[in-house]
């Protein structure tokens, strides 16, 4: 039994074993936004203490930014505070910042990888949960809080308890029209959205293999979702032919010493993991969140399961989300109206997102009274659709194409929604309140079903709007 | 930098139930909207305590004996969603020592072992008997020992689990890991000085 690669960097990364048990871990990489950083600054201001590498954290803005007009001040003058606050910050601790004019700024977890600051074997951290996105390269990746940001900018390093790990073993061939955020929703569905507690996902397989580094990212983003704080998938030549020639990737001598290290990192064929759990391609379909959590989901063609099959633990939860989304025990989920349509956050809003959509919006409408958001993720993604023509598929399908930003993914910028509104969504959260209304309501899938929902103004399977099938679209 | 030992906590204890009590329905994410934690203690559970237009609704944490309980209970996967420390904060904020649940989401957990809010774990079960013995006498006052992993009120008697190294941290006083983390400066150095990778950034 060799050690699995969450081991080998975690023990290249320990600094020390501290006197209650937990590891002291170094940060290889740390990302800061608006939303989770003035505080830390502020502590540490206050415990008069200097950023003791700055060279290892970059910042963006990404949360609270309008993504209509970017004109500053922001109108929200909250907003403005912060945006302001992260430029002194950074500016003051010598930290690089992609701001809104730098051509760069974005979703943090877009940028990070589309920069090539993300590498394989590393141990990255953000005041954000959906830092584990950055683990689709091999690297540890993970959301921690604000005192921990504390820890970091101090120190480099940060208190951890070391976490199991699971392989999560996917093999087989994705049907048409199934997606990486299909497996994501299916296998939440299926470990429950506490199931990861305490542990990495380790995601591996045939399936997994054949999947881009984008696809990854959709997997790995929503590995929190299933509570693992950490989810991760092996490097290998995607992973290297992904990174090779990005703007802060390794050059020259460099890059070879780099992949050969990266690619030594990857678990064995007999590595050790704590647990393995297996799923088969074929059985995933396009998944569909109905409830309050990304648990509470279904195949598009199911219907819920009846509340008086749900296990027990379970069933106040169901019949709570039930009320909440306004649907019948027992219903089927296609056909059920959608007022908004959102394609974007750091779960979809690449370039693999919004080309795959644009490929089945082309000559298609938007339903009547449907109110539909395409937002990229990153300033470098929005120069590239444009360049490929793709806002212009977006407009004339009625699609409003906007400034990158985490937009309608939460409720913290002018993008929400309203009253009871019901939500498609591209993103990763369908909590209550999420998208900016109390009584708003979400519905997790992927972006190509987000599209078909917005054309048929209800929620439908794209296989059967968009005639994919096997042989590629009818 | 040693904190204060926290073995106990006590006080008056108010019930959130449910599970899978997420951190936008403890903070809604447009109270992030701040650059201090300073407002967070009055939002805390905002839209579920409040109508739009901010009249309250009927909730436990709207009740007048709510007012300087210090211990809130609730169910399982308590604090699942985001990173934000705002939650933590909020709870804390709002004059809670302690969160007593049937389990935590793990970010959740870290974030409030950092501030010295104690999240101790019982049975569900157990969880119903300590939700009557509250809904029974509101103004009851709980202590739960941190040291000896238990939970007191009303003459009873209930194991509640807190892991051994959260519970070693609480006790010693060092749930704030900075001060160890800044005296293994000299290692820190030398582990990031085997980290090959830190040679190849470029700027
Ligand atoms: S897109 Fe959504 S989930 Fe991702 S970082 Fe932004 S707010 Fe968080």
């Amino acid at each position: 039994m060799s050690k699995n690669l969450f081991q080998k960097v975690w023990d290249l990364h320990t600094v020390a074993e501290l006197p209650d048990g937990r590891s002291q871990l170094f940060v290889g990489l740390h990302l800061v936004h608006e939303v989770t950083s003035p505080q830390a600054f502020a502590m540490l201001d206050e415990l008069g203490l200097q950023v003791a590498y700055p060279n290892r954290t970059y910042a963006t803005v990404d949360h609270i930014i309008p993504t209509d007009r970017q004109t500053r001040p922001f109108a929200d003058s909250l907003a403005e505070q912060m945006i302001v606050a992260l430029r002194d910050n950074t500016r003051k601790h010598g930290i690089r910042y992609f701001d809104v004019d730098s051509g760069r700024q974005g979703i943090v977890h877009v940028v990070g990888p589309e920069q090539g600051l993300t590498w394989p074997g590393m141990t990255i951290c953000c005041g954000d949960s959906h830092t584990s996105t950055h683990g689709a390269f091999g690297a540890i990746a993970f959301g921690i809080g604000t005192t921990q940001v504390r820890d970091v900018l101090a120190t480099q390093t940060l208190a951890l308890e070391r976490l199991k790990v699971r392989r999560v073993q996917v093999d087989g061939e994705l049907g048409p029209g199934v997606y990486a955020k299909d497996v994501i929703l299916h296998v939440i569905r299926k470990l429950g959205v506490q199931g990861g507690v305490g542990h990495a996902y380790e995601f591996g397989g045939s399936t997994i293999d054949a999947m881009s580094m984008e696809e990854r990212m959709t997997l790995c983003n929503m590995a929190i979702e299933g509570g693992a704080r950490v989810g991760y998938v092996n490097p290998d030549e995607t992973t290297v032919e992904y990174l090779r020639g990005r703007p802060f990737s390794p050059t020259g001598a460099d890059w070879d010493e780099a992949t050969a290290f990266w690619l030594g990192l990857a678990s064995a064929p007999d590595a050790e993991y704590d647990d393995v759990v297996r799923f088969d391609a074929a059985d995933i379909a396009p998944t569909v969140t109905w409830g309050i959590h990304p648990g509470q989901a279904v195949g598009v063609v199911e219907r819920l399961t009846p509340l008086a099959q749900v296990a027990e633990a379970d069933r106040a939860g169901h019949a709570e989300a039930l009320e909440h989304m306004g649907l019948e025990d027992g219903a089927p989920v296609i056909g059920v109206p959608v007022q908004v349509a959102f394609i974007g956050s750091c779960t979809n809003s690449r370039m693999s997102d919004l080309r795959e959509v644009a490929r089945y919006v082309r000559g298609q409408h938007v339903a009547k009274g449907v109110r539909a958001l395409v937002v990229p993720g990153s300033q470098v993604v929005a120069a590239q659709a444009e360049a490929e023509g793709l806002d212009a598929i977006f407009t004339e399908a009625g699609f409003e194409w906007r400034k990158a930003g985490c937009s309608m993914c939460l409720a913290m910028n002018p993008d929400k929604l309203v009253g009871r509104e019901l939500c498609a969504s591209s993103s990763n959260r369908n909590f209550k309140g999420r998208q900016g209304s109390a009584q708003g309501r979400t519905m997790l899938m992927s972006p190509v079903m987000v599209a078909a929902a917005a054309i048929r103004g209800s929620v439908a399977d794209a296989r059967e709007v968009f005639g994919i099938s096997a042989a590629g679209r009818a | 930098m040693v904190g204060e030992a926290i073995t106990k906590v006590s006080g008056r204890a108010v019930v959130v139930p449910g599970a899978d009590i997420d951190t936008d329905r403890i903070i809604p994410a447009r109270f992030l909207r701040c650059v201090t934690f300073d407002g967070l203690g009055e939002q805390l559970f905002w839209d579920v305590r409040f109508e739009p237009d901010g009249t309250p609704k009927s909730h436990p944490l709207n009740e007048p004996t709510a007012e300087g309980a210090r211990i809130l209970i609730s169910g399982r996967n308590f604090g699942c969603g985001s990173s934000r420390e705002h939650a933590p904060q909020s709870i804390a904020r709002a004059g809670f020592r302690a969160v007593v649940a049937e389990s935590f989401a793990e970010i959740f957990f870290g974030n409030s072992l950092t501030l010295g809010l104690v999240c101790a774990t019982a049975t569900a079960e157990h969880l119903v008997e300590i939700g009557a013995l509250v809904a029974g006498e509101k103004t009851v006052e709980l202590t739960l020992d941190v040291e000896a992993g238990v939970l007191q009120g009303g003459g009873r008697t209930w194991p509640v689990g807190v892991p051994a190294s959260a519970r070693d941290a609480l006790v010693a006083g060092q749930w704030d890991p900075l001060a160890q983390l800044r005296a293994g400066e000299a290692t820190t150095r030398a582990v990031a000085g085997e980290l090959a990778y830190l040679r190849w950034t470029r700027s």
